[in-house]
Parts: C-alpha cells; sequence; structure tokens
C-alpha cells in the first residue's frame, strides 16, 4: 500500500483501446454451420469453455480445410469486455494456422495482441484469469478434431495458466539467473505477472504448484549443488577453498583410501582432532589410538608418510600435528 | 443524454441543500465549539439542522441523533461499542446479522469474530429477505445485539424491522437496523417502530458526503467510538461537519415533505421501466414490488453477463450498477446475489437501476429504448442464444468460482 494505492483502480481504464474497441465491434463474433464448411469440402469444431453460472463462456468455431488448417474462424460469448475482446482476437490468431500451431497459442499471445503498446498490459491482472480463456477452449477443438484427450497436450507441469509457463522453466530460469525472488521470476518469464493465483496460496484459484514453494525448493536445491560442487572442487585439488567440515571429509578421505589400513595392520589408529588454517599452514591435528599411540615411528616415518600422503593428494602446505 | 440511475450508490445534491450550505462553507466558518460569536452565531443554524432530521425520522427529545462522519462509522460505533460494553465488560458473547448486510456492518462483524465474539450470519429468502421468525429462532440469552438493514440496496427489498424490533424488545436484545437506504426513501417513524439504534447517510437523499449519523434511542448507553473533546455532548468527538449537518437537515426536510407523493412519483417512473424491460424475453427482476424502496429495480437479463451490459450502458452514457463478479476489484461474487440464490447465474447478469426524484420522464424513455438496444447487441453476441451447438464432446460446464 502507498500513494499510488490510495484511490485504487478504475477497472475500465485499465483496458486497452484495443479491447475497447473490439468490445464494441468484434470483428469475429458469430457462428459458422455445419453447411457452409460441408460446402466448402471443410470440417466444422464447435467447442464450448466455462459457463454463465460461471460468469464467462465462450463457444469457439473452426472450420479445417483437408490439409489441418483452419480456414475461418469465429465466436460466440457470454462475458464481460475482456471476455469478448480476447475472444475475438483469439480467432483472428486461429486463422491461418494448422490445428497443430493453433495449440501453442497461449493466453498471453491474446493478451499481447490486446496491447497498445508492448509496455502496458491489455487487461488488469484479475481480468486476466477469468475473462480470457483462448488456452482452454483452443485446447479442447483441438483434442476434438485430432481425437485425442485433452491431456495428450500437456507435456509438462503449467505453473501459470495465464502465461503459460512451465515448472522446468521457473526452475531453470531460478538457477540459471540466481534469481531470489518471486518478483524476479516474474521479470524474467512473466509468471504470476497476470491473475497472480500462482504465486501463493490465497489467489483468485488454487493451484498445485506456486511460485513461492517453488522458489523456496529450488534454492534450496541449488544450495545442495553448490555444496557438492565444493565437495567435488576439493577433490580436484582446491582444498584451500573448503569448509572446514569439506577439509575433514576430504583428509578422512584420504586417509581411509591410502593410511588407515596400514596402522590397522599394526593393531593401530588414528582420528582427526582439528583442522587449523593459519594461511601459510594448514596444521591437521591428529591423535594415534590403539598401538599407534606411543609407537616409535608415530613421531617419525609414519607421521612423515601421512603427511608426505596428504600433501600430495591435497595441498603441499599442510603440516600433520600429532597431539 | 447523461442519465444516472446509480442513486443507491449515491445521489446528485439537491441544489437548494448546496444553497443552505453555502454561507457555512465561506464567511461562517466560525468552531460552533468556540465561545465567541463567530462560533456562537453557528448555533441556531444548527439547532435547526437537529430540528429537521428530528422531524424527518420522528425522534423524540430523549432520543439522541449524533452526527458522524458516514453510515460506515455509525455501524462500526454500533457494533464495536456493542463489543465492549456488553461483551468485554458484559455477559453476552453473541451479535445476529443477515447474510446481506453493507460490508460495514459484515467486515465489522468478522473482525469482531477473530476477537472471539460469537455472529451469526441469518440467511434471505427467495425475495432476498429476512424473515422476523428466523432472527428470533436464533437469539440466544447470551445475544448482544441484533443488526438487520432496513432495506436492501441491491433489491431495494424492506426488511420486516418493526416485527424483528418486538421480537428483540420481548426478549430484551438490543436492535440495530442500517437504514442507509431508507431514510429519506420510505417514511421511516421512530415512533412506530421501536428500535434502539439506526444508521443514515446524507449523500443517499441528496445530501452531502461525509455526513451521517447514528440514532440512540432514550439517549441509551454505548461508549463512545471517537474519544477526545466535548462535541455531540462527548458521544463522538471531533469539530463539527457545520456545512455537513445543515446540509443533511435540509435534505432530509425536502426527502421527507410529502414523501407518499415523491414514492408515488419515482414509484411510476421506475415501474414504466420495469414493466417495459420484463417485455423482453428471458427477463427478471427481484422481490415483489410493493415491498421495495420506489426506485430499485434489480434485473437479471439471460445471456447477457452484468459487466458486459454496464459497458453498454456507459457507452450510452448511462450509469447504472451490477452485482456481477467481474465488474468487482476483487471478482468476488455478490453476497446478496448468492445469498438470493434462486439461480446461480443471476450472480453475473443482474442489473440495478435506482432512480431518483430527479429522474425524468425523458430519461425513463431514453433507458427503455438504449437498455433495449444493449439487450438486442450483446444476445448476438452471447454463447447462451448461439444456433449452432457443439461438436459432441465440446460442451462444457462450470468448473471453478
Amino acid at each position: 500500500m502507498a500513494k499510488n494505492d490510495i484511490l485504487g483502480e478504475t477497472l475500465w481504464d485499465a483496458y486497452s483501446d484495443k479491447v475497447t474497441t473490439l468490445m464494441n465491434n468484434p470483428t469475429h463474433q458469430g457462428e459458422i454451420t455445419e453447411e457452409t464448411a460441408a460446402a466448402n469440402g471443410n470440417k466444422l469444431i464447435v467447442a464450448d469453455f466455462g459457463a454463465e453460472s460461471c460468469g464467462d463462456a465462450v463457444r469457439l468455431y473452426w472450420e479445417i480445410d483437408p490439409g489441418d488448417k483452419i480456414v475461418n474462424s469465429k465466436f460466440k460469448s457470454f462475458g464481460c469486455g475482456t471476455a469478448i475482446a480476447s475472444s475475438d482476437v483469439m480467432t483472428e490468431l486461429c486463422i491461418g494456422k494448422t490445428v497443430q500451431e493453433a495449440v501453442k497459442i497461449t493466453n498471453i499471445d491474446v493478451e499481447f495482441a490486446l496491447r497498445d503498446n508492448p509496455e502496458t498490459p491489455a487487461v488488469p491482472p484479475q481480468k486476466m484469469h477469468c475473462s480470457v480463456m483462448a488456452y482452454d477452449v483452443i485446447k479442447k477443438a483441438a483434442s476434438l478434431y485430432l481425437g485425442v484427450s485433452e491431456e495428450s497436450f500437456e507435456d509438462e507441469i503449467i505453473v501459470c495458466e495465464c502465461a503459460r509457463v512451465s515448472l522446468g522453466t521457473i526452475q531453470e530460469v531460478i538457477k540459471l539467473n540466481d534469481l531470489k525472488t518471486v518478483e524476479e521470476i516474474t521479470d524474467y518469464t512473466k509468471a504470476g505477472g497476470f491473475c497472480k493465483s500462482c504465486i501463493k496460496p490465497g489467489g483468485h484459484e488454487d493451484r498445485e504448484w506456486y511460485l513461492v514453494d517453488i522458489l523456496e525448493n529450488t534454492r534450496k536445491e541449488m544450495d545442495e549443488e553448490k555444496m557438492a560442487a565444493a565437495a567435488d572442487a576439493g577433490s580436484a585439488g582446491e582444498f584451500a577453498t573448503m569448509t572446514l567440515v569439506q577439509k575433514i571429509k576430504a583428509v578422512d578421505a584420504i586417509i581411509d583410501e591410502s593410511v588407515r589400513q596400514f596402522l590397522i595392520m599394526d593393531g593401530g589408529d588414528m582420528e582427526i582432532i582439528d583442522i587449523k588454517d593459519s594461511g601459510e599452514y594448514i596444521d591437521i591435528y591428529i591423535r594415534y589410538l590403539g598401538a599407534c599411540n606411543g609407537c616409535a615411528s608415530s613421531s617419525t616415518g609414519t607421521l612423515y608418510a601421512i603427511e608426505s600422503t596428504l600433501k600430495e593428494k591435497l595441498a603441499q602446505n599442510i603440516r600433520v600435528l600429532p597431539i | 443524454m447523461k442519465v444516472y440511475v446509480d442513486n443507491n450508490a449515491t445521489t446528485m445534491m439537491d441544489p437548494a441543500v448546496v444553497e443552505a450550505m453555502q454561507p457555512f462553507l465561506t464567511e461562517q466558518y466560525g468552531n460552533p465549539n468556540s465561545i465567541h460569536k463567530a462560533g456562537s452565531s453557528i448555533h441556531p443554524a444548527l439547532a435547526s439542522a437537529v430540528d429537521q432530521v428530528y422531524t424527518a425520522i420522528n425522534a423524540a427529545d430523549a432520543d439522541d441523533i449524533i452526527f458522524t462522519s458516514c453510515a460506515t462509522e455509525s455501524n462500526n460505533w454500533v457494533l464495536q461499542s456493542t463489543w465492549i460494553d456488553d461483551i468485554l465488560n458484559g455477559d453476552k458473547d453473541h451479535i445476529v446479522t443477515t447474510e446481506v448486510e453493507h460490508p460495514s456492518i459484515l467486515s465489522t462483524c468478522k473482525f469482531l469474530e477473530e476477537q472471539g465474539v460469537k455472529v451469526t450470519y441469518l440467511p434471505v429468502n427467495e425475495q432476498g429477505v429476512v424473515e422476523a421468525h428466523t432472527v428470533s429462532s436464533f437469539i440466544t440469552e447470551k445475544t448482544a445485539l441484533v443488526s438487520m438493514m432496513w432495506a436492501s440496496n441491491e433489491t431495494g427489498m424492506l426488511f420486516p424491522v418493526k416485527e424483528v424490533s418486538k421480537i428483540c424488545r420481548e426478549k430484551g436484545v438490543k436492535f440495530h437496523s442500517d437504514a442507509v437506504q431508507a431514510v429519506g426513501k420510505i417514511p421511516v417513524d421512530l415512533q412506530d417502530v421501536d428500535i434502539d439504534f439506526i444508521s443514515f447517510s446524507a449523500h443517499k437523499f441528496h445530501g452531502p458526503k461525509g455526513t451521517g449519523a447514528l440514532y440512540i434511542k432514550n439517549s441509551q448507553k454505548l461508549s463512545p467510538l471517537f474519544h477526545g473533546g466535548e462535541q455531540m455532548a462527548g458521544r463522538r468527538s471531533g469539530t463539527l461537519n457545520v456545512a455537513g449537518i445543515i446540509g443533511m437537515g435540509k435534505a432530509l426536510e425536502i426527502a421527507t415533505t410529502n414523501i407518499g407523493g415523491k414514492m408515488a412519483e419515482i414509484s411510476a417512473k421506475r415501474n414504466k421501466i420495469e414493466d417495459a424491460l420484463l417485455e423482453l424475453e428471458d427477463t427478471f427482476t427481484i422481490g415483489d414490488r410493493n415491498n421495495r424502496t420506489p426506485n430499485t429495480i434489480l434485473i437479471s437479463i439471460r445471456g447477457v453477463e452484468g459487466e458486459g451490459m454496464l459497458w453498454d450502458l456507459n457507452n450510452g452514457e448511462i450509469a447504472a450498477s451490477t452485482g456481477s463478479a467481474c465488474a468487482s476489484e476483487d471478482l468476488e461474487a455478490n453476497s446478496v446475489m448468492l445469498a438470493i440464490g434462486a439461480d446461480n447465474e443471476l450472480a453475473h447478469t443482474g442489473i440495478r437501476l435506482s432512480l431518483s426524484r430527479f429522474t425524468t420522464d425523458e430519461e425513463v424513455d431514453y433507458i427503455i429504448a438504449h437498455f433495449t438496444d444493449a439487450v438486442k447487441r450483446l444476445r448476438a453476441i452471447s454463447s447462451s442464444y448461439a444456433i449452432v451447438q457443439p461438436t459432441p464432446g465440446g460442451e462444457a460446464s462450470c468448473e471453478v468460482h
């Protein structure tokens, strides 16, 4: 809440001029009959989405030629100004496309086509959700024509219905651009920029996936990946840049691999007590266990063997100090 | 022609009211609570406005009518102070109201529920009103207050306030009514209806915005909502809205003088519009015309969504209103429409026309003509009136909202 929110928005002022023009005079309003389509040697497909009791309903008509091309399209709509204007643009976008191409039309495509300029949304966010029904009705018409289920067009999980942004895209964009806020996700993908239902629970409609959760989980994954990367980097020789825990693990791994078995053969063992990095040296404090404890070689030959192994495998400035 | 038929939202100020207020916005600007002449000279005009308001609603001298900033303040005052006086500091725990009240009642009740108050929201019948016996059956020993509107803003339907007032008196429960749509439109006689509190607002009867009032029977206890100086005998602090109060007095005097004649004139125009619109196929209006405020029509037009209809009316310079969810910022379906529950479609096809005494015969004819054209145009686009039916499998039903 701030100065610009105090008086709120006047709903109709947020509509683009194109919305106004098309609401007043929709170009493709009307019907296509079976007879007309048949006379042209084409097939007619009619699909509904929404219902009066829902507040908005649209009926889409496609006349499709034998090559799957939509040669004519009309609509009928029970709805508000944005429902009528967006239905009109939807039919416009369908004409000339094949059915397979038309399925790729998104609600965002429709909304963009209604903009007066690329920067300003054509309809206010809450209207995007309820009145732009293009994708749903197109999907239905295409499924009827192709004789497949509507679900078959959904090869991925759609998080934002308005902008048709998939879960995979959102996760990828977060990782690629190191995004930290939902606002940044919206800036990059437009997901969550319209009806806002997918941002967090409590919006216009319930969703299965919310941007806040996706962001949190992806960030968690990224942190894990970063740690794994650091550990990998360590084994690649960058011992000095590791965290303390990683250093201990790395040292332990080397001991396990090259040292411990020889100590155990002699009835002894060792443990790492601490690692201190003074800058010039990395001091690894160890304690001998069992037979090693008090063995003469433990401060000479054995110690030298341990130190030179760690130096060779991890870093040249390592000193091993038994306590 | 510009036609304003959204008078249940707000009204034009009567020029005579503007004239009455004018001196108190310019040369007579003193604070009536000041001791000097600049202040005290305001008193006669204020006293006269107080008289006008008491007379208009037939309040007794022992009653208080306290001027507020709006009916929202009056409603908040009654509910919040009832909570403080009778629930927090008393042995009650319950408030009864209806599902179709104005947000200033409903939101305040929701707020009180968060504070632990029990609130019962009574349903309406198919006429859109709560029946008196329903109120009666929900009152308990712990009920502190019943709050029920006098007339509906959406439908104009009149609620059984007189019957409910008797029930409340018998059961010893306080009764408040949000009378914002009744005062100035129909006779409100507080000697006839025995009620503890009513709220009303000047801008609904051709007075200024920013002046409301709360009637308090017998000057009974109700802790102030606004604490401060000694204005209004300490019941509602804050420098008096002098011009507003004078405007309310004048506006209410005009509205209630020969109110029967005014009602007959307005309802004749309203009925003419209603009859003409009902001639259109597949339309119906809500509520018995004889039990409505004389100025209101709520009409459902099959196949025409409310915001779309409002759009076309607006293009014709007609200002009306819709309960359609599509026209509200939050897209929430209208509570009155849903509460009536007759038909889900209604929630999206309702158009409210609310006339005033300034509505002319020419405007009535213009509304009928333009409304009819808009219905024709939108039904020509409407899928509800399409002839070619969906390809088998292409039908849809409402899954959301």
